[in-house]
């Protein structure tokens, strides 16, 4: 993690002359007179940017800007939580004292009393994400420029009818601090670049598009630039994609059946991130979410004996990864960010927790500590436990890709993420991906169409026979995750590598369609 | 902190750009939410939220953000300004909408709080202690936001709107977790919504659940309640753009080019609509658009807004249209109006009404996590929850296990055999944080695709 002194420096000097420390002295030092068992402030900035092109031409750009604070108190048993954006020490107090109202009234209808995990205090610290060059430091124009050159540079091609490109930005800038005396000040950059590339087929009537499979990131304008080591290879993809579009729209359809896959990192992100990412959030375990997405089959009285996945299946989570896009350095309950396993040797070891799960079951977890995964997406909204960087480790001995493709007899290597769905347990799932290729005697032989895969989580990760070496982990990741009610969205990333799976089911997504 | 008009004004008054949009949206809300039958989270929050879209020389440059004061929105304009100067001619320019000042403008803004939940509080804590006893769970979230819209421009307008968003939830388990149920709704404020009553509904169907039954993946003659057709036919709208099916990449698409609209695409009777004044469903009259994109301009912001009709005796008649589109697409101006309406001539009666008449069948409660497939034939995958129930002779005879479904909703409109009555409905899968204001029958598929055993409760 870096230090202090130059991560204090780096900190956007217009968040930092706004008046937050004044507000949450105002608010805290109120909450405080309430007698509450906690109170925490969250002041926050959120930047967002965003422009979409079409071949080759401007489509819509926006900026926005939220600012604005919550607090929370713990009172009487009960969270209480109030929200406001005018950045007066009269308008803190008001809000605060909003908040305690409503813990009041919340604690008649709590039946369990909340308590919190405790944690270390920190004293003024600050964190900044890794990334060269702000995008927000890079003039839109040259920005849309770039995807304006890039769609054309598709459009020209033969097998391109149209072209799209986006760029989501993020600049995410907050300052918390509780009653136990811990002050926090981050900031986080983090974009998410797509370029799709539409065609058709006039003799079958068929239209597709295919998708550049470059992940969002916790990264600067460079990852676009080509300045940088770590860039994305957007020239070479742009120039491969309108031929595997066109390969695409005229491959045969697939026979419905079961299949070995093995999978790129660039489709498997979101497998992971739906059946072992969501289903390993201690809250849906315990029942927290399931008037919305559901629970978890991954049941608490289930740690240490439910066998998630084959041997070979190992997973992490963290909110330390450089360029991860849920790193951070303290969560929003000011829990220092950690790494933990959530599967070890296939076998479910750990769950992702926010402090007060953290005081109920993490004696057994974590040593009755938060590995620190509460987030708020807004200043409008209350913290709640979130996603960590969720990611299955590759095998420090095991193959590249094209040695796993070398194990299977009769197959598909899926590349890229589409389409994607689950159910409330985190059970059954179907997903489709950008390209399927068939592989006949450890070769590829040509591109499939009309394909998804579907199977119950635990009966496809049994099936992973072999995981990819270090030399095939990419970091693949979700911008705008959906949780909670209200809604909220975060950002995680999910690092894995190349993986083969025997015998997994798959449909014909024409045939799924057609009734009598 | 200044007025809405007064920031609305400021920015209008200082903006150094040929022509200007201001949109300031004042916004409160109140929530509580549960679980395990106690209280979890709540929040009560007030945002302050303006858009300036400066206008010069054909271009166009949308700067957001959180403003309470001139001063902040005088950084707002001046960043929009500044943006201006570098953009070209937008793809979409045309003349911004002239017009007036409307006679509720000087308004204050509406506001919410959590007193709206005063009575409701007090039953749910009830309903906690009464399913505890009866070895019962209960989960959910009441939501309720009150909206209100200014818009001014340069050209005169100064249009306001009032726009009360609430909805209920509650899933209800039995103690071993083995039944689940769910029952939920919009609301415009909550006087009409009871705890009492919702957990008595809860109970009713959990108790349909008593006896279970497991069945394997395939077609099924299926009843989709209002929930579940209001789940699908939000999904059918939000594909509706005119520009992508123009440009051949929808199921709305014409094969050798152009777009379907004329076709019959659906059975003779259907009809599917939006209108801005369709009573219990109101919603902003006129245009709002903080960013251009496919389905929507900038310049078009304040446009008026009528009934328009998407699908008009089971022939499509409009797509989700821009000036710009609709010029491509020689089509009239449809803009995206935020409530959705589908009715079938022939439709009549309740759900139970519908259920007694299937001899076999599935009543489903509700869809979720539903994700496009396949856009040429908008085929939709999703999961059903919280209730599948056989239907014997006519009667519900106990709770069935939960599929996933392959299905598109365009071709389901071709299929259905009986409608009942349109109703006030509330999606599931859409409703709590994108679209809520919908109006649908239930429809009865005689082939509906289960293509796979989910073992979710």
């Amino acid at each position: 993690m870096s230090s202090v002194s130059s991560d204090q420096h780096r900190i956007d000097p217009t968040f930092t002359a706004l008046p937050y420390r004044r507000l949450a002295e105002a608010a805290l030092n109120r909450a405080r007179d309430f007698g509450v068992g906690h109170a925490d402030f969250r002041f926050e900035r959120v930047r967002y940017q965003h422009f979409s092109v079409r071949d080759g031409q401007l489509q819509g750009a926006e900026d926005s800007e939220d600012v604005g604070f919550g607090v929370r108190v713990l009172h009487e048993g009960a969270w209480g939580f109030a929200s406001g954006v005018i950045l007066t020490r009269d308008a803190a107090v008001m809000v605060a004292e909003q908040a305690v109202r409503v813990a009041q009234v919340a604690a008649g209808m709590t039946r369990t009393p909340i308590e919190l995990a405790p944690e270390p205090v920190y004293d003024d610290v600050a964190w900044c994400s890794a990334y060269d060059v702000n995008p927000f430091q890079v003039p839109l124009g040259e920005k849309v420029d770039v995807f304006r050159g890039w769609t054309s540079r598709l459009l020209a091609a033969d097998a391109v009818d149209h072209a799209s490109g986006s760029l989501q930005q993020v600049q995410e800038n907050k300052f918390y601090a509780d009653l136990a005396g811990t002050t926090t000040t981050q900031q986080r950059v983090r974009l998410k670049p797509q370029l799709e590339a539409f065609g058709s087929d006039e003799s079958s009537g068929t239209f597709d598009s295919m998708r550049t499979i470059s992940a969002p990131v916790a990264r600067g304008w460079e990852y676009l630039a080509g300045t940088s080591a770590t860039s994305w290879d957007f020239d070479t993809e742009i120039e491969q994609l309108p031929g595997m579009l066109r390969e695409k729209l005229l491959a045969p359809s697939v026979e419905a059946g079961t299949y070995d896959l093995v999978i790129h990192p660039s489709n498997l992100w979101l497998t992971i991130h739906e059946s072992i990412g969501h289903a390993t959030e201690l809250d849906r375990a315990l029942g927290y979410e399931a008037n919305y997405a559901g629970t978890s089959f991954a049941t608490y009285d289930k740690l240490s004996s439910l066998q998630y996945g084959s041997p070979v299946m190992h997973v992490i989570g963290d909110r330390t990864t450089p360029h991860g896009l849920a790193s951070v350095g303290y969560d929003d309950e000011g829990v220092q960010s950690q790494e933990w396993d959530i599967i070890r040797d296939g076998v479910l070891v750990g769950y992702q927790l926010d402090r007060s799960m953290a005081h109920t079951y993490g004696a057994e977890l974590n040593g009755g500590r938060s590995n620190g995964c509460a987030y708020a997406d807004s200043p409008g909204h209350i913290a709640i436990q979130r996603m960590a960087n969720v990611s299955l480790q590759p095998d420090p001995a095991g193959p590249d890709t094209d040695g796993l493709v070398g194990k299977v007899e009769r197959g598909i290597y899926v590349v890229g993420d589409r389409s994607w769905s689950i159910d409330m347990q985190r059970y059954n799932f179907q997903f489709t991906g950008q390209r399927f290729y068939r592989i006949e005697g450890g070769t590829l032989t040509g591109q499939l169409r009309d394909v998804a895969y579907q199977a119950t989580t635990t009966d496809f990760w049994g099936a992973m026979e072999a995981v990819g070496g270090p030399q095939t982990y990419e970091l693949g990741g979700a911008f705008n995750c959906g949780k909670a009610q209200p809604g909220q969205v975060a950002s995680v990333s999910h690092g894995c590598p190349s993986a083969l799976f025997r015998q997994i089911r798959i449909l014909n997504t024409t045939k799924e369609g057609a009734a009598e | 902190m200044s007025t809405p008009q007064q920031l609305v004004d400021h920015a209008l008054a200082t903006t150094a750009s040929h022509e200007c949009v201001v949109v300031v949206q004042d916004t409160t809300s109140a929530n509580l939410r549960w679980a395990n039958n106690t209280l979890t989270t709540n929040g009560v929050m007030h945002c302050v939220d303006v858009t300036v879209i400066a206008f010069r020389d054909g271009g166009s440059a949308s700067v957001s953000g959180t403003a309470a004061s001139t001063e902040q929105v005088t950084t707002l304009v001046e960043a929009a300004d500044d943006a201006v100067r570098r953009a070209e001619p937008a793809e979409d320019r045309n003349d911004l909408v002239p017009g007036e000042q409307t006679g509720d403008w000087d308004a204050p803004p509406g506001y919410t709080s959590i007193d709206v939940y005063a009575g409701f509080a007090r039953a749910l804590g009830e309903e906690f202690d009464r399913a505890q006893a009866e070895q019962r769970i209960l989960y959910g979230f009441v939501n309720h936001e009150v909206t209100t819209t200014y818009l001014g421009s340069s050209t005169g307008l100064r249009l306001r709107h009032e726009q009360p968003t609430g909805h209920y939830g509650c899933t209800g388990k039995t103690a071993d977790l083995s039944t689940s149920a769910w029952v939920g709704g919009a609301t415009r404020d909550f006087a009409d919504v009871d705890a009492t009553e919702m957990a008595a509904g809860l109970a009713r169907r959990l108790g349909w659940g008593s006896r279970r039954v497991e069945l394997p993946a395939g077609r099924y003659d299926a009843i989709l309640p209002p929930t579940a057709v209001a789940d699908l036919m939000i999904d059918a709208y939000w594909n509706a753009g005119a520009r992508v099916a123009y440009e051949g990449q929808s199921v709305y698409s014409r094969r050798g080019g152009g777009t379907r609209i004329g076709d019959q695409l659906a059975r003779h009777g259907v009809h599917l609509y939006s209108d801005p004044g369709h009573p219990g469903l109101e919603c902003a009259p006129f245009v709002v658009a903080s960013a251009s994109s496919n389905e929507s301009s900038v310049f078009d912001n304040g446009m008026p807004l009528s009934r328009t009709s998407w699908i008009a005796d089971g022939a499509l008649s409009s797509l989700l249209q821009t000036r710009q589109t609709a010029t491509m697409t020689g089509q009239p101006v449809t803009p995206g109006i935020d409530n959705l309406v589908l009715e079938v001539a022939d439709g009549s009666g309740s759900v139970e009404e519908m259920v007694a008449g299937v001899e076999r069948g599935l009543l489903l409660t509700c869809l979720w996590y539903i994700r496009e497939v396949d856009p040429q034939t908008l085929l939709l995958t999703g999961i059903t929850r919280d209730g599948v129930y056989l239907v014997e002779g006519g009667e519900i005879t106990g709770a069935v296990n939960n599929f996933r479904f392959n299905e598109s909703p365009v071709d389901l409109l071709r299929r259905f055999t009986a409608a009942s009555a349109t109703v006030p409905s509330f999606s599931r899968a859409w409703g709590d944080d994108y679209f809520s204001r919908t109006a649908t029958p239930a429809l009865r598929v005689p082939d509906f695709n289960m293509s796979s055993v989910s073992q979710a409760l």
